[in-house]
């Protein structure tokens, strides 16, 4: 890391900075009713639990886990056919988290590893590029899960050619909808949105714009060290109190109004914005990307047959769904801590380095922090 | 639909190795049950899984190291064979007096790499002033063993320093040994110097995950190390975090005294380069193993002058109190470098790689 870097985080971890933030949060909320701020980014949920900043907070500010975690929200039948062609004989390419969560009939494609089934875990697209060209003589299908912040580099694997035995199932997510549908959604009440870093650092502010005038709730996009989370809570505070919601940029030193036009272009030339299936959530219009048909030879979906992707499968009484949707905290779900534990994951929000079951259990809080249930 | 749990066979994974949560429940659950009867009662319950068993006045202990690559930065798997064993000694309150080396080489090995990694073993015997006094060896088919593995076992016996140390607790103690049943609520937590040099070297060797960090490994005997702190005395408990870390052994320690563990994130020492590392990976230092650092619980007057005797030893110059025992909260509790509060969990096994 250079010096330069070394600076910025030193100061986005500043101890005093920390504190006065933490001081003005108290003030500005001493006379707001109950406030309910939802981000929807596994980091930041990293962020804030390994920070120890919920502990920091007013109890009347509550800051809620959304859908931010791409393994959670990973259609459990997209699992299921993974499973289903590495059992086959197909070998399946994906990312390590991918490969442990498990879909409808509870296999994951570890499961099937080790029930003779084919796999290879991969860091990127491109690694699984380079293994498909190296055994030609093989099929390969690569379980795509993400949001536009990995999407992109495999558009431009795409675009750049695949050899002719490698295709994909998109389980790739837009992140923006799913906000929006967030914002409308009666039995969240949600005041208002961290929105993510890294998604909105590709897609940019201006993602954001049709669902901020449409329910008006303050946005604040922020980056990953605990100031930028004090400093978000803080702003969004202002500006309830204030009682003029804006679309707010904290994170500055990354995220632009327009976001990577370049990474905009890859991803608009390859995928289509269509109403997909996010696991736990529900059919999110525009929220799921597709191949587009003219790379119809790259799309697994159409090369397999495999079905359009849909449901939750949750095991019985367990309650992933509302974890995801950030409607409980994990305390409340009758597994959390017993039959599932890191160690012996059940369901997906516990698989995920970004599930928030996962990052709760690695930290050990077992209990939860909102006030009123 | 199934509630929980796979239907595949249990095997032995990786995960088992990796000195937390599995590796607990495997020796917890499989190993101590069957071994608890015969022979003398050790003088520290086995169930707490001290570092050296103690029968009849004398420590004993064993220890098998594989390591790759052989050699690293800082140490190779000869210096890592003596130290381990040596310190898992010390840090119940024995003075070392020999150890073994029982040698498991695979077909091929050069015998010039035997001799150097034997030439180190002999430095680190020498360092420590233990003799390398019996041993064994065997030789595998190629491809059955990945170059070498080193056993050591090693006895000790009580230091002659113990009892006057235990003395300046100033209060009763649970044991007369070393062990996390004598911590109580104040007492102070001591580490010797940074920690997560000995597993980033390894990773730098490995060339994994494109880390280049100019770090050593801090491989080395601490018996000389202990000796210095016992002369000041206080000192009621002591380990060596090795695999998993700070965090497995401060949870080991909340578990077997019953009571809670403070750390003050920000006075764990920390290299630069093991801190970028660490950054980079998304790994927790306080999860990453260390060869030749010593963790002190000390009673709380005694703290400060423990602290000195250890800065004054070249390998304690880095030396913090990075916390205390407290009956407020239950396990290891971390406050954070922004003031904040989390637990510091066990490890569970080696970090998947993250997808985002």
């Amino acid at each position: 890391m250079n010096d330069r870097m070394k600076e910025i985080l030193a100061r986005y971890r500043d101890r005093d900075l920390a504190s006065k933030l933490v001081k003005e949060i108290h003030r500005l909320a001493k006379d707001l009713p109950k406030v309910r701020i939802m981000h929807v980014c596994g980091t930041h949920e990293w962020t804030i639990t390994h920070w120890g900043i919920r502990w920091l907070l007013p109890e009347n500010v509550d800051v809620r886990a959304g859908p931010g975690c791409p393994v959670c929200v990973t259609p459990s039948s997209d699992i299921d056919d993974a499973v289903k062609l590495s059992l086959e004989g197909v070998k399946v390419l994906t990312y390590g988290d991918m490969s442990r969560a498990r879909g409808s009939r509870m296999l994951s494609l570890e499961d099937a590893r080790a029930l003779g089934g084919e796999l290879e875990v991969v860091y990127s697209f491109r690694d699984a590029v380079n293994i498909a060209r190296k055994n030609l003589g093989k099929e390969f299908v690569f379980l795509g899960a993400g949001f536009e912040t990995t999407a992109p580099l495999t558009a431009y694997e795409v675009l750049k050619g695949l050899p002719d035995n490698l295709s994909i199932i998109s389980s790739y997510r837009y992140v923006p909808p799913a906000v929006g549908l967030i914002s409308q959604a009666p039995d969240m009440r949600i005041d208002a949105f961290i929105n993510p870093g890294h998604a909105s650092t590709i897609s940019g502010m201006k993602a954001y714009k049709e669902f901020f005038e449409e329910h008006r709730k303050p946005m604040v996009f922020a980056g990953f060290e605990p100031i930028d989370v004090l400093l978000a809570i803080y702003l969004i505070l202002k500006q309830i109190k204030s009682g003029s919601p804006r679309m707010e940029n904290e994170y500055r030193r990354s995220v632009t109004w327009e976001g990577n036009t370049r990474a905009q272009m890859f991803l608009s030339k390859v995928f289509d914005l269509r109403d997909g299936y996010w696991r736990g959530v529900s059919v999110v219009p525009g929220g799921s990307m597709e191949v587009k048909e003219r790379f119809k030879e790259a799309d697994a979906r159409l090369r397999y047959g495999l079905r359009e992707p849909s449901g939750d499968d949750f095991p019985r009484r367990a309650r992933c769904a509302d974890v995801i949707k950030g409607k409980i905290d994990p305390p409340e779900c009758p597994f959390y801590m017993k039959e599932c534990t890191p160690a012996t994951p059940i369901g997906p929000t516990m698989v995920g380095a970004e599930g928030t079951c996962r990052i709760w259990a690695q930290h050990r809080v077992t209990r939860s922090v909102r006030a009123d249930g | 639909m199934a509630e929980g749990g796979g239907a595949v066979e249990e095997k032995i994974t990786m995960m088992h190795g990796g000195g937390g949560v599995f590796m607990n429940m495997l020796i917890r659950g499989h190993i101590l049950p069957r071994f608890d009867a015969g022979g003398p009662e050790p003088e520290i319950p086995a169930e707490h899984m001290p570092d050296s068993a103690v029968i009849d006045g004398i420590a004993f202990t064993t220890d098998s190291y594989t390591v790759k690559p052989l050699f690293f930065p800082g140490g190779d798997i000869g210096r890592l064979s003596i130290s381990g064993t040596v310190n898992d000694l010390t840090v119940v309150g024995a003075e070392p007096l020999a150890v073994s080396c029982g040698l498991i080489v695979e077909e091929g090995l050069p015998i010039r790499t035997l001799d150097r990694i034997l030439e180190s073993m002999a430095e680190a015997a020498s360092e420590a002033g233990v003799r390398i006094a019996t041993g064994d060896l065997k030789v595998v088919e190629k491809g059955k063993l990945d170059e070498l593995i080193i056993n050591t076992s090693g006895i000790g016996v009580r230091s002659s320093l113990l009892d006057a140390n235990l003395e300046s607790a100033g209060r009763s103690l649970e044991s007369r040994w070393l062990t996390p049943l004598n911590i109580k609520p104040g007492d102070k937590i001591i580490v010797s110097g940074t920690i997560g040099d000995h597993a980033v070297a390894v990773m730098t060797a490995r060339e994994e995950m494109g880390i280049r960090a100019r770090v050593e490994s801090d491989a080395a005997p601490l018996n000389g190390l202990m000796r210095e702190a016992l002369k000041v005395g206080g000192v009621v408990a002591a380990k060596d975090p090795t695999r998993g870390g700070l965090a497995a052994l401060l949870n080991e320690w909340a578990e077997v005294s019953g009571v809670g563990i403070m750390v003050d994130e920000e006075r764990v020492p920390v290299s630069e380069q093991v801190r970028s590392a660490c950054d980079i990976l998304g790994i927790d230092p306080m999860d990453l193993a260390n060869e030749g650092k010593l963790v002190l619980a000390v009673a709380p007057h005694m703290a400060e002058e423990v602290l000195q005797s250890l800065r004054n030893h070249p390998l304690g110059k880095r030396a913090e109190i990075i916390g205390e025992a407290t009956k407020e909260y239950e396990g290891v509790v971390v406050r954070t470098g922004i003031g904040g509060l989390r637990y510091l969990p066990m490890p569970a096994g080696d970090p998947v790689p993250r997808i985002c």
